[in-house]
């Protein structure tokens, strides 16, 4: 076997003598993602994909075809210029990738690691076309990941234009609200950010766990924006500590974007459903990763339940974030259960991949119906029917059906419902003249404004659950309509 | 932003009334809401606790608690000129204060806290009130002066006869209730005594108020960790609540839920309590 110092020396003589062509390419092999091995990793939170070497990312960014059309940019939510950074990489700028990366893209070590790249860039890429399988395009998403943590320290914080006086509030510090700061901040405006909760970062702190997407990382965007003199104001609800008319009328704010995220977890109705032990994946991941309810008793005071057999009920990515949490805060067993089939799952296809190395059992076609508990209130059991797939419903998957009889019961003795998010209705109550579309979500314009002059939306508010990207994406498209509103005012 | 403490009175054994400096709390504040409370952001649990009373020139909030546990205990241990890291609120939906005409207000041990904003508010608004104030015993009975003050009637009772009457708060209750005219119950209070007291009212279909102290993690209607059966329904009690038709209230399940953390909490407690005696 060539090492990959020699593949790599190999390949650039080659390209240098023009000889590295379209088929040639084709035959260079994919570069898996170094990985911390499953069974050390599900008894730690430490992050599981270790990133690539350099030689690894050069080698997998001469996969890249170079296409005329580059099909992968239209794939990408925030058109991202893949093939130029791809090409950068593959000459070993490194610095000048970043860059590319950073013209239409804020966090690229949080996207890198988290954005569903099979359903967008990858998806649509030619080489990823010619071998069938969205898995083997190019790994644009480790590529993006290996600059932006490679370029880490270089990358000084965005210039800001001078003082316009005018003051923008965010609302939320998820993603959305993140991106749309730093581009109004950078506008010259004096921008604040209120968060309900004592850590800003949103669903990137406290949903999505460390050992898929490291704190640090996100506290280092944060750091960023405090640089650039964003003013992050936590513990601070907006509609109970104030509401969006005191802000607008009475503290002088002149636009305001609200990425106040999905909110209120769904349930799904049936008995036991309250026993001590039922938890929605939104408490559980906030108690084990904001909360640090993993380190109870010496550096944290949160509990949270550990331990036993674990059933976790749905397959998106929170329901996966959910399982392998619960293997890491030393559950026996844990069980996924789902009530389509794998092809189904709305999670990305390497989480499910990690999930089952890690030991997770995935139970297709099942669905609780009752939940058993003991005389103290704790859940004990669980009764799950059985399913087969119908015919395709509105979403285009196939409805399950379920099966007559199908009944059976398992011993359980922690549940985690991971079945997606209602809008919160705190924001709604408060603010009675904010329109909100059938769904419950914020209605908004193609600029994300609502129909409150100068307030503006997106991100999981707007969209219900959706991803890190698009709520970036919405925080651009705010941040801009805000400036050129403030431009106009003036 | 650090909420400094401005004032600290310890009201009996283990109770102690906190003035803290938060103002927009303060400002946004009506009776019958809460704040999540923390002492130190990196570790602390957020805990709910309510709004016993304003000071907006001051922007002052004031809480009264009782340390039970862990970070109950530990915030008795800090003092006037320390912060907490975190106080998030008002939380909860307000009071509907109306003129109810009589109403009976039924306060047990730490309840007293949450009560008595609400008590003050319904005399504002022209109620005739009658409070009744429960304890263990004659130690834990708090707040009683200032219930005088905005109480038509006021009766005490204790369960071991140290102070007041010795009897339940239900006996007095249901006595009132008995004589009619009785057009609203509120009773805050140890989940028990309000499940007891709904009992009590709805044999006189007397529409009670209670307010509900679930485990809160966010209190924003993020978690669903706080949701309470109300009328066969699952609510949120931080978003729905905390104040709910009592006699709708599956009580049962609220005293399981709040022990869901039982075995954690007393080993938290006995950990930090050995380390405080370390340190004495
Ligand atoms: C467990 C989990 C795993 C996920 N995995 C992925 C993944 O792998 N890839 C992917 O692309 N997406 C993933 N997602 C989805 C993604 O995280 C969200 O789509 C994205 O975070 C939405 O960003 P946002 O800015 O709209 O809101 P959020 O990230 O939800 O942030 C909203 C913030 O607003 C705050 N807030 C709410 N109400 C108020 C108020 N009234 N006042 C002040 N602040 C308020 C909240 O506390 C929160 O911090 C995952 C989600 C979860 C829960
Ligand atoms: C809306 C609301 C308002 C509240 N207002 C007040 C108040 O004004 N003053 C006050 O003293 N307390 C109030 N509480 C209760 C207070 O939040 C709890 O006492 C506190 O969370 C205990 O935390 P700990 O870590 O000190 O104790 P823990 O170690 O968590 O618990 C110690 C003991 O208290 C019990 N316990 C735990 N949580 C609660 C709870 N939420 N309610 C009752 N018992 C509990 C446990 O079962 C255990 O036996 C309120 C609760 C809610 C939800
Ligand atoms: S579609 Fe794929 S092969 Fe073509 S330019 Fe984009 S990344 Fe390269
Ligand atoms: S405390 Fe989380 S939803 Fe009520």
């Amino acid at each position: 076997m060539k090492s990959n110092m020699e593949l790599l020396k190999e390949l650039m003589e080659k390209e240098a003598a023009g000889e590295l062509t379209n088929k040639e390419r084709m035959k260079i092999p994919q570069q898996p993602m170094p990985e911390q091995d499953p069974n050390e990793r599900r008894s730690n939170i430490n992050e599981v994909a270790l990133g690539y070497t350099e030689e690894q990312a050069r080698i997998e960014a001469m996969r890249c075809l170079d296409c005329k059309n580059a099909p992968c940019i239209e794939g990408c939510p925030v058109q991202i210029d893949i093939r130029s950074f791809v090409k950068q990489i593959a000459d070993g700028k490194f610095t000048e990738a970043l860059d590319t990366i950073k013209q239409t893209s804020l966090l690229p070590a949080v996207c890198g690691r988290v954005c569903p790249q099979e359903t967008q860039c990858q998806e649509t890429c030619t080489l990823g076309k010619v071998m069938k399988d969205p898995m083997k395009a190019v790994s644009i998403g480790r590529l993006e990941r290996y600059v932006a943590d490679r370029c880490a320290e270089q990358s000084e914080s965005p210039k800001v234009a001078e003082d316009t006086g005018k003051k923008v509030a965010i609302v939320g510090s998820g993603p959305g609200g993140l991106v749309a700061a730093a581009d109004c901040r950078r506008a010259g405006h004096k921008v604040t950010v209120f968060e309900a909760f004592h850590k800003p970062g949103g669903v990137l702190m406290y949903g999505i766990p460390e050992f898929r997407l490291p704190k640090e990382l996100v506290a280092k965007e944060i750091e960023t924006l405090k640089q650039m003199d964003v003013e992050i104001m936590c513990n601070f609800i907006i509609g109970k500590t104030r509401s969006i008319s005191q802000l607008m009328n009475e503290d002088g704010y002149d636009a305001m974007f609200l990425a106040v995220g999905a909110g209120l977890p769904r349930f799904m109705n049936i008995p036991g459903e309250n026993l001590i032990g039922v938890y929605s994946a939104n408490e559980y991941l906030t108690r084990a990763n904001l909360m640090n309810a993993y380190k109870f008793g010496s550096e944290s005071d949160t509990p949270i339940i550990r331990g036993g057999k674990v059933a976790v009920i749905g397959g998106g990515n929170v329901a996966m974030d959910a399982a392998r949490t619960a293997l890491r805060l030393g559950a026996e067993s844990v069980k996924l259960i789902y009530r389509r089939t794998e092809k189904e799952m709305p999670a990305r296809i390497e989480e499910i991949h990690h999930a089952k190395e890690e030991g997770v059992e995935v139970n297709i076609l099942k669905s609780p119906i009752e939940y058993k508990g003991d005389e103290e209130g704790w859940v004990k059991s669980m009764v799950c029917q059985s399913f087969e797939l119908g015919e395709p419903d509105d979403s285009g998957r196939r409805r399950p059906v379920p099966i007559e009889g199908s009944e059976e019961e398992f011993e359980i003795d922690t549940v985690i419902v991971a079945i997606g998010n209602k809008a919160n209705p705190l924001l709604r109550r408060a603010t009675p003249e904010l329109e909100y579309n059938k769904w419950g979500n914020i209605n908004i314009g193609e600029n994300c404004e609502t129909n409150l002059p100068g307030v503006y939306a997106g991100g999981d508010a707007a969209l219900g659950a959706a991803t890190v990207i698009l709520a970036m994406g919405h925080g651009r498209t705010a941040a801009k309509a805000i400036n050129d509103y403030l431009a106009e005012k003036s | 932003m650090a909420h400094r403490i401005v004032d600290k009175e310890k009201l009996s054994e283990n109770v102690y009334r906190m003035e803290i400096e938060a103002k927009y709390v303060a400002e946004a504040r009506e009776p019958g809401q809460f704040v999540l409370i923390a002492y130190d952001n990196d570790r602390s649990e957020r805990i709910p606790l309510t709004i016993a009373d304003v000071d907006l020139d001051k922007g002052t909030i004031t809480v009264i608690f009782q340390a039970v546990g862990k970070s109950t205990i530990e915030f008795a241990s800090l003092n006037v000129g320390d912060s907490f890291d975190a106080v998030a609120g008002p939380l909860g939906n307000p009071t509907d204060i109306e003129k109810y005409g009589k109403v009976v207000c039924v306060g047990g041990g730490i309840g007293n806290a949450p009560l008595y904003p609400i008590v003050k508010a319904l005399k504002q608004a022209g109620n005739e009130v009658i409070s009744i104030l429960g304890a263990r015993n004659k130690e834990l009975l708090i707040l009683e002066e200032q219930f005088k003050e905005i109480s038509d009637e006021i009766i005490t009772v204790t369960d071991d006869g140290s102070y007041g009457r010795k009897a339940l708060v239900t006996e007095p209750l249901g006595e009132l209730c008995s004589k009619g005219e009785i057009d609203l119950c509120v009773a805050i209070g140890p989940a028990i005594m309000m499940k007891f007291c709904c009992q009590t009212t709805k044999k006189y279909d007397i529409p009670t108020i209670v307010s509900l102290n679930s485990i809160m993690v966010d209190g924003t209607g993020m978690c669903g960790g706080c949701r309470v059966e109300v009328g066969g329904e699952t609510k949120f009690t931080c978003v729905d609540g905390p104040e709910f038709d009592g006699h709708k209230v599956d009580f049962d399940q609220l005293i399981k839920r709040l022990g869901s953390y039982k075995k954690y909490e007393q080993q938290a407690a006995a950990e930090h309590n050995c380390k405080l005696e370390g340190k004495l």
